[in-house]
């Protein structure tokens, strides 16, 4: 992992072959690792591979050597049930080795069911109770640039979460303390564990909210790598605001019987599913 | 007996502003209460590192916790009701299991916030921050009690809570008192029972001391500031010593300072205890002192619950 920040904008397509590969990778991490461990949440952890796989991979100042680093970006996973797909990721960029994913969620182990920043290597803050990441976001840019450094903030929100009133409290303290060092990207899988999301607690329009909150927001494919690096270059570079990306995504993307469905939001799978999942992403089963 | 009165909180205001002298790296947050907290003074000092929230104490906890990380000493200001009561999950998740570095200065704590009434009146704060794993709970005596405790807390890094009065309280101490994390003070020496006291209730401990004598009994005066990590040494020894225990707190009886002393009792060397605090009600509009009086926070129910515990001893 180099120390300074990547060039990756120059030549996104020369990026895409191995990043997709990444992913792929972490994809069969993910469900074997929450098969192994019996619970946790796979659907949210597949549908943020891509911005993970960008962030980790490409956009982050950060070094897995030295994970305390004081100039390094910082990542706050708001949606914490998502931390299978961090940990696969903090993993494959060497802050520890893979095999330990297997004992997620087992007692003892540093990879807890949701991220716990004093056990686990990488993780930047613990996080789990919904609706609490961006405000922390917000705080370690503050921090940043009262410290006058060019480290940058990345904070993945879940869109269930949203229908907490913590992130619009965040939301309107963002754009108000003009952190434009913040950049925040919205996981818009549109399925929360009651169902979907516009069935439950309608979010949209979501653009326009967040644009009359003031953030400069681009809305994409989540899991489009080269519209992400794109994106995240632009939010560097955009000067003022906080960025929000609204990434649409699919929840369970990557394995057939996961996308879109309900029940993997908290179930993992099983023998089989494992077996088949595997074998549609490619590699040893 | 006579006092000299001043208020607790702008010996937090005072205290913060020399901190923000002697570390470049304190940092003040506030709820749209800045005069009412007296973090106004900080806020004059050092705009550039004072960040007023507005009405949104979860966001308030959530952002002081982000600006710790990044290695900021964070001084988090509001009512204790708003703090610990309205912010609780996010000090639980965001600043206690990160062990973050976030102290927060609740004032307007207990009944004597009078007029506001129930709704702004916290008994729970100590025993919602109590329970709390890597928290330390502080509920200062005085104007100089409250600024030498923040000035402390500022050394010792992790999540702190102090909690400060609304009301005018008389001066027990001085300039030259030293404050100790996690050490109890201990203001009068006695033989036959050992009053416990925090908060607004230390001086009616010392009042009742002196009622006490009249009456024959000798009683120590303890102050116990530092609620969490509580004194053991200080407690089990006056149970050793005089044999029994009376506790006043400014706060709900139910896992207050009361019970934690209680707790250490029931370990370590139990003998009779009694407990004077804020039955388990809501409280209501009044003067700070009519209130007060109304629940039971008096010289005279120290000194009953005195002669109930001494008895208790044959």
């Amino acid at each position: 992992m180099p120390l300074e920040r990547m060039d990756y904008w120059l030549d996104i397509d020369s990026s895409l072959e191995e990043l997709s590969g990444i992913a792929r990778e972490a994809r069969r991490w993910i469900v074997r690792m929450t098969h192994e461990a019996g619970s946790g949440h796979p659907g949210g952890s597949l549908s943020i591979v891509e911005i993970l796989t960008a962030l980790y991979f490409r956009v982050m100042k950060h070094d897995p050597e030295n994970p305390h680093w004081e100039e390094r970006d910082r990542m706050v996973l708001s949606k914490g049930h998502g931390a299978p797909g961090l940990y696969a990721l903090l993993a494959l960029s060497g802050y520890f080795d893979p095999e330990e994913l297997l004992t997620l969620r087992k007692l003892g182990s540093r990879l807890q069911g949701h991220p716990s920043m004093n056990k686990t290597p990488g993780v930047d803050m613990s996080t789990g109770s919904l609706g609490q990441g961006l405000s922390i976001a917000i705080g370690m840019a503050l921090g940043s640039r009262l410290d006058r450094k060019d480290n940058r903030i990345y904070c993945i929100l879940g869109d269930g979460e949203c229908q907490e009133g913590q992130i619009w409290e965040a939301a309107m303290a963002a754009t108000h303390f003009k952190v434009d060092n913040l950049c925040a990207i919205l996981d818009r899988n549109q399925l929360q564990i009651d169902g979907p999301t516009e069935k439950i607690m309608s979010l949209e329009p979501v653009v326009p909210k967040f644009k009359a909150f003031g953030w400069h927001v681009i809305e994409l494919n989540g899991h489009d790598l080269k519209e992400l690096l794109r994106a995240f270059h632009e939010a560097e570079t955009y000067k003022g605001k906080p960025t929000m990306i609204i990434a649409n995504t699919v929840k369970g993307k990557g394995v057939s019987f996961m996308e879109g469905a309900l029940k993997f939001h908290g179930k993992t799978p099983g023998k089989e599913e494992l077996e088949q999942a595997l074998r549609e992403l490619g590699g040893d089963v | 007996m006579e006092w000299q009165m001043k208020n607790m909180r702008p010996g937090f205001g005072e205290a913060l502003v020399e901190l923000g002298q002697r570390y470049h790296n304190v940092v003040a947050l506030n709820a749209d209460l800045s005069c009412s907290t007296t973090t106004v003074m900080f806020d004059r000092a050092y705009p550039e590192r004072f960040f007023n929230v507005g009405v949104a104490e979860q966001n308030l906890m959530g952002i002081s916790a982000g600006l710790a990380a990044t290695g900021k000493i964070v001084f988090a200001s509001t009512f204790a009701m708003f703090a610990t009561g309205r912010a609780y999950d996010q000090i639980r998740q965001s600043i206690a299991y990160p062990k973050l570095n976030v102290k927060i200065v609740a004032t307007h704590a207990g009944i004597t916030v009078g007029g506001d009434g129930a709704s702004h009146q916290m008994h729970e704060d100590l025993a919602l921050m109590r329970v709390l794993p890597h928290m330390t709970v502080i509920a200062p005596a005085d104007y100089w009690e409250t600024k030498k405790a923040v000035l402390k807390v500022a050394e010792v890094p992790g999540p702190c809570y102090i909690r400060t009065a609304r009301t005018d309280t008389p001066l027990i101490y001085d300039e030259d008192y030293r404050f100790k994390i996690g050490i109890a003070d201990t203001l009068r020496d006695g033989e036959d029972v050992t009053i416990i006291a925090t908060g607004l209730m230390v001086v009616k401990a010392l009042e009742a001391a002196e009622e006490l004598k009249e009456l024959g009994i000798s009683a120590r005066v303890v102050n116990m500031s530092t609620i969490k990590p509580i004194d053991k040494n200080t407690i089990i020894k006056a149970a050793r010593e005089t044999g029994a225990i009376v506790t006043a707190e400014e706060h709900n009886m139910i896992v207050g300072m009361g019970s934690a002393v209680t707790e250490v009792l029931t370990d370590h060397e139990p003998v009779p205890q009694r407990r004077v605090g804020i039955p388990d009600v809501f409280g209501e509009s009044g003067e700070s002192e009519e209130l007060m009086e109304a629940y039971g926070l008096t010289v005279e129910n120290i000194v009953e619950n005195v002669k109930i515990a001494v008895e208790m001893k044959r």
